[in-house]
């Protein structure tokens, strides 16, 4: 199925090419500026392929390399902290019709949000619980990815 | 309206039947409304973290209209006590 929405996605994307400008960001994350309004389309569907372009999607404010706001700071924190440098970032502060779009896109009033897989995960608190509890490494797992602090811990074991 | 830390505890405590509510207005944190809530409820049992922040989300759905800043707590009575002997 996976690559029938990769196809229809490719389709998507050319047909909509002149409306979308990608501009690369020097530390890697590509930020989409989007300029067509997101209210009067179904934004469920360019929304909804932009979180499934990546296995992990963040909306927050600002950039990785700088955010400019303390919980967006937190998700960027913790996604390092796990080794998690390879994700879509998506600054919400460029682009209101965005930070709008993705509130009403996930039923979820704030920003940062965060999406594993194109799932909703939530936001900063609960990103810094899963992130406490363990659930993180666990989610990090079965995106395929290896988290960081697991070697972590193995080096501390084998002192 | 008028979203204080008082009428936030009032609604949470009232519409969601929760047994201990702390709220704390972080508004001087980030310089516009935002509030940082503790909400221990029954209705959390054996729900997942998301659901229980879309049931208080739910709840507050005016209010959070006006408010920035939003990070909540939800635990169940039983996390409560352990955090407490903590």
């Amino acid at each position: 199925m996976n690559h029938l929405f990769r196809l229809s996605a490719g389709l998507l994307r050319s047909g909509t090419a002149g409306l979308y400008r990608r501009r690369p960001v020097p530390e890697g994350h590509v930020s989409l500026v989007v300029a067509r309004l997101f209210s009067s389309e179904p934004e469920n569907s360019e929304l909804g392929q932009l979180i499934k372009k990546d296995k992990v999607v963040v909306f927050i404010k600002g950039t990785p390399a700088q955010p400019m706001c303390g919980f967006s700071n937190a998700v960027v924190q913790i996604l390092r902290m796990h080794g998690v440098d390879d994700y879509a970032s998506y600054n919400v502060l460029e682009d209101q019709d965005l930070r709008q779009g993705v509130k009403n896109f996930s039923n979820w009033p704030t920003i940062p949000q965060v999406y594993f897989n194109g799932e909703f995960v939530g936001g900063c608190d609960i990103l810094l619980q899963m992130h406490q509890n363990g659930d993180l490494v666990e989610e990090l797992k079965k995106l395929g990815i290896h988290s960081a602090l697991l070697d972590a811990n193995k080096d501390e074991q084998k002192k | 309206m008028s979203i204080t830390a008082e009428s936030l505890r009032n609604k949470l405590t009232a519409e969601m039947g929760a047994v201990h509510v702390e709220v704390e207005d972080t508004t001087t944190d980030h310089c516009s409304t935002s509030f940082k809530v503790l909400i221990v409820c029954p209705q959390f049992e054996g729900k997942p973290l998301l659901q229980r922040h879309r049931m208080v989300n739910t709840c507050l759905a005016e209010e959070l209209k006006e408010i920035h800043a939003f990070e909540q707590k939800t635990l169940t009575p039983e996390q409560w006590e352990k955090q407490k002997a903590d």
